[in-house]
């Protein structure tokens, strides 16, 4: 019986498509959907799974042992720590530059105007953890703008944070422009000056430990083509 | 002869898938004690991000415990014993949270309670309380994600009671309140001590539901399972000191009820 049950799993994974894990930061969500799609027109044999969280989440799952080919990293940090671990074959490569901006809900009912507000206790304010890069980074804006700000909670990544804006939970957050442009009105953008604004720089690079590198190594040529950084440019990123 | 030495000797077979279990069990906190940073412990233990999260979790718990109590013994009771129309809709939604992903409770109750939510922004408007990113937020979390623990216990104990002592009590001339009090919590005390423990044991634990509803404020939100989570991916040494502590907290709690608790089960 336990056995029937074993070969039966076994048989499920037994496919004609070679499968390339792509571990990429929560952030690229929307545009990686479109370059999967567009990457798989391109490469019939392949299917691309697209593995999202905070980039310092990804970055444990490789240094565990996690079975990925391509990591795409929202902080040069964390592809740092995996180059300097040994756990990526070749030198990553920047592929996208982000900025970050302040999301509020629809309307923005509390009248944010600016990043002053983050220090004003009454309202509720959320950013993306420590470690993660959109935490790190907004950290690091509102340091560079001299605001101590009043927190009410760090979320894990940048999709956790935005869907608490969008549903009003949330009166503000900090954010990158890409998740105002790719969330379609579902929160608004407020502007963060660019003299304390901070640029985030996406790397990709093949992890060592991948089933795959001669795709992943198309996939990352995909991504750095002008019909990648197309791609890109449409979800609000700019070129490296 | 031989028949008689048979129950002291178990089926290989079966003494092999048991020590599968065993193991299953065992490796991951084996795993866990061999990264343990033992040096490090006491500096890292004391640490007020570990200390704070410890004092969250023991009050979430222990209230989340305490309303399933309050709440969950009645409701148990009007499963095991009355007749209604929807009884068996009732007994399906208590089940709902065992079921449901701690996450997803935790996204319905930012929907029903939070501050735009389907009875959060009514409260919100009349009172000002914002249960989400709130102590508040983190008991009704976990007791969404407990209480079931305690009501399945209960009213399978109320169901498996033998109604003839009830019933012999109220002939004697119990009214239904003493007959309650006197007679069917006594007999079903056991259970219920089993019950709580498993619900203060998953409320002590509870991550999901608890960091999409009540978020992660480090002194106000933060459990010590949210801990875990966030030193995972800046701090190890942190992270694994935590998990541990986690360990020796359920480990005190269930080795001090064990004469109530283990005996029943």
């Amino acid at each position: 019986m336990a056995i029937v049950i074993v070969l039966g799993l076994m048989g499920c994974t037994s496919q004609s498509e070679r499968e390339l894990v792509v571990s990429a930061a929560a952030s690229l969500a929307d545009s990686f959907a479109t370059i999967e799609s567009a990457f798989e027109r391109a490469h019939p044999g392949v299917d691309v799974i697209v593995n999202l969280a905070g980039s310092s989440a990804l970055r444990e799952q490789v240094l565990e042992g996690a079975p990925v080919d391509v990591f795409a990293s929202a902080s040069l940090s964390d592809m740092d720590l995996l180059v300097a671990a040994g756990e990526t074959a070749g030198d990553p490569r920047v592929f996208a530059s982000n900025l970050l901006q302040i999301a509020v809900p629809p309307g923005n009912p509390a009248g944010v105007a600016g990043l002053g507000d983050f220090a004003n206790d009454d309202l509720l304010i959320g950013l993306c953890a420590d470690g993660v890069p959109c935490g790190d980074f907004a950290r690091e804006v509102l340091a560079n703008a001299g605001v101590v700000p009043s927190i009410d909670t760090h979320e894990g990544d940048v999709r956790s944070l935005l869907t608490k804006i969008e549903g009003g939970e949330l009166d503000t957050g900090i954010v990158y422009v890409t998740d105002v442009v790719s969330s379609r009105g579902a929160v608004e953008g407020v502007g963060i000056p660019e003299d304390v604004n901070v640029v985030a720089e996406y790397p990709i690079a093949v992890m060592a430990n991948g089933a795959d590198p001669e795709s992943a190594a198309a996939f990352i040529d995909f991504v750095l083509s002008d019909e990648g950084q197309a791609i890109m440019a449409e979800f609000g990123f700019s070129s490296p | 002869m031989s028949r008689q030495a048979g129950p002291s000797r178990p089926p290989l077979p079966l003494v092999v898938m048991a020590s599968l279990g065993v193991a299953f069990f065992a490796i991951p906190l084996i795993g866990l004690l061999w990264r343990t940073p033992w040096s490090d412990l006491p500096q890292i233990v004391s640490r007020p991000v570990v200390t704070e999260a410890l004092w969250l979790s023991l009050v979430s718990s222990v209230s989340a415990t305490a309303i399933a109590l309050v709440v969950g013994i009645p409701l148990a009771w009007l499963l095991a014993r009355v007749e209604f129309p929807g009884r068996r809709l009732v007994r399906g939604l208590v089940l709902v949270p065992l079921v449901l992903p701690p996450v997803v409770g935790g996204a319905a109750l930012l929907f029903a309670l939070g501050r735009r939510g389907l009875v959060g922004e009514p409260l919100y408007e009349y009172t000002g309380l914002v249960l989400p990113f709130s102590l508040w937020g983190v008991v009704l979390a976990t007791t969404f994600v407990a209480m079931p623990f305690l009501v399945i216990t209960v009213e399978g104990a109320l169901r498996n009671l033998d109604q003839r002592y009830e019933g012999a009590a109220a002939s004697l001339g119990a009214g239904r309140w003493t007959v309650l009090r006197r007679v069917t919590l006594p007999m079903v005390g056991p259970s219920v001590i089993a019950g709580l423990v498993l619900t203060w044991a998953r409320a002590f634990g509870e991550f999901g539901a608890t960091v999409t509803f009540a978020g992660n404020l480090q002194g106000r939100t933060q459990t010590l399972p949210l801990a875990v989570f966030v030193a995972l991916e800046s701090d190890r040494a942190v992270a694994l000191a935590i998990s541990l502590l986690m360990v020796v907290v359920s480990l005190i709690v269930l080795i001090g009820l064990r004469d109530r608790w283990w005996k029943l089960l």
